[in-house]
């Protein structure tokens, strides 16, 4: 028997605003259901690795909700890549023979509206808008033109990529929006920054989401490798040094270490991947990411798009649940939310938006600052 | 040259103001890999070689090498204004905004050259009185200004 890691309860909560909710309620939806996928209950759980970005010791909270059962927690932090960090953590305790079943949950309270650096530099007055921008829709924006200066990338691509994922999000009833925005719509929308506009843009989102991940021992004597997802690579990065990283943050190479150490892991490469769920933050970033997952040539992100490739029906479809963009944004829960959405096409349970005969599936997360993470997964 | 006065405290902490009292950006230099930064650092981030790295003032030409054009901000923030990122000659890049060009992509060409020049913050943001930051002009345009 292998010592191969497998996911064998995975859901998440509908994304939406829930006032009343605080990030550890929300975690203990996520947890109960992704049991419940699996049949198995809190006492089964050996260790759990819980994600959110604002405050800690938020998977002890959880568990005043589902049962204190004393085992170890761990509280994830890791921007937007914390959901996806968690569930490496987990995979890695368990890879490493220390437990045989944990649970990786993510989950975020949001605010609403754009998300602002804190004024950290200890200036005098905020720099925001006086040196440039930080705010998140500018960083992206540069992403973007910096796509658009190497490769000619234009505004009515990048709008595209939103008109793709809200279309899919159409498909997807745990998505926040399940609207179609037709790409004038898109291109017409309030600009937030050149080229991002307001549809161009993730949504502000509360939401959950949590795995259950077993040895493959403990699966095959739970009898529960049915519908077992197995974790093929898991790869995590932190930004190396680039030329302009510290001055205009550089998501692309962060990705790409993160993507060569999951295909290495897993012995595959990018033609092998059937569909994919990756960051879509801001629409800007898809394009350059189909190129720095290997999904196209450098340059060609554009036209892959353009194909048609990426979208339910295409070749290597990406963001089927909608994605950020239209799916919403928690930005700790987003991770382990993506790799719900691949998990459910992996089963043949994902109904309508069902990426026919997949059998290979991407995640990828970035968070700034930077962490990426990518894994890719296959059926049991 | 430049028009913020005298007495006016820069913003950003990689600034600094010489003897003749004229505002400049502060770098980094490490020796070992010759890699400049904005800023100050101890060891150099590129290839981490401990304290080999110094203070560098930074040059005050360059060239646009991306931008985004702003148009929804935080409260007091001028809108829509334009945050450039550009590569200053001799080394270090800087991120700011670019004025006296028009807030059309079409008009911002990638690669235009500009001058660093300090000036008042008040021209972006309204709490910017008795500050200084640094701003980018098209390099040919502010030449005939001054």
């Amino acid at each position: 028997m292998s010592n191969d890691v497998y996911i064998v309860g995975i859901d998440m909560i509908r994304f939406g605003r829930f006032d009343d909710a605080k990030p550890e309620t929300l975690a203990a939806q996520a947890a109960l259901m992704a049991l419940d996928d699996c049949g198995k209950t809190i006492h089964d759980i050996q260790a759990i690795y819980a994600g959110t970005c604002n405050g800690t010791m938020m998977g002890q909270r959880m568990l005043h909700y589902i049962g204190q059962t004393g085992v170890p927690v761990v509280n994830v932090t890791n921007a937007c890549a914390t959901g996806a960090t968690a569930f490496r953590e987990a995979y890695i305790a368990i890879k490493a023979g220390i437990y045989d079943t944990c649970l990786a949950v993510g989950s975020e309270k949001m605010g609403k509206g754009m998300l602002v650096p804190k004024n950290s530099g200890g200036t005098p007055i905020p720099t925001e808008g006086l040196t440039g921008s930080g705010v998140m829709p500018a960083v992206f924006a540069q992403m973007g033109m910096e796509h658009t200066r190497k490769f000619g990338t234009t505004f009515e691509q990048f709008a595209r990529v939103s008109e793709k994922n809200h279309k899919h999000s159409t498909l997807n009833p745990k998505a926040m929006y399940q609207k179609e925005t037709p790409l004038e719509m898109v291109m017409e929308a309030e600009m937030i920054a050149y080229p991002l506009t307001k549809l161009m843009c993730s949504v502000n989102v509360d939401g959950s989401a949590a795995a259950v991940l077993m040895s493959e021992k403990k699966a095959r004597e739970a009898g529960l490798m049915n519908r077992a997802v197995r974790v093929r690579g898991s790869g995590l990065a932190s930004d190396p040094f680039t030329e302009r990283n510290l001055v205009m943050q550089d998501i692309n190479t962060v990705t790409r270490l993160a993507a060569k150490q999951a295909y290495e892991m897993a012995g595959i490469g990018p033609e092998d991947v059937d569909l994919v769920e990756l960051h879509d933050c801001f629409a800007t970033a898809e394009i350059p990411h189909y190129e720095n997952l290997g999904l196209c040539a450098e340059g060609e992100g554009g036209s892959l798009l353009d194909s048609g490739a990426t979208r339910l029906g295409g070749k290597v479809p990406v963001n089927v649940s909608g994605g950020l963009l239209s799916k919403g944004h928690p930005l700790g829960a987003t991770g382990i939310a993506n790799i719900y959405e691949i998990s459910q096409h992996l089963r043949q349970e994902a109904g309508s938006r069902q990426v026919e005969g997949a059998k290979v599936g991407l995640t990828h997360v970035v968070g700034l600052g930077s962490a990426s993470a990518v894994h890719l997964f296959e059926k049991a | 040259m430049n028009d913020g006065p005298n007495d006016a405290r820069p913003v950003a902490p990689y600034t600094a103001i010489d003897k003749t009292g004229a505002p400049y950006l502060i770098g980094s230099r490490c020796s070992a890999c010759s890699a400049t930064h904005l800023g100050y650092f101890e060891n150099c981030p590129k290839c981490g070689v401990r304290g080999e790295v110094s203070e560098v003032r930074l040059g005050d030409h360059g060239v646009l090498y991306n931008f985004t054009i702003v148009h929804r901000s935080l409260p007091g923030v001028k809108v829509p204004f334009i945050s450039a990122t550009v590569d200053l000659d001799g080394g270090g890049t800087v991120r700011g905004n670019l004025l006296e060009v028009e807030p059309d992509p079409a008009k911002i060409p990638f690669g235009m050259p500009v001058n660093v020049q300090f000036r008042s913050a008040s021209i972006a943001v309204e709490n910017g009185d008795g500050y200084i930051a640094h701003f980018f002009v098209p390099a040919d345009r502010g030449a005939r200004a001054r």
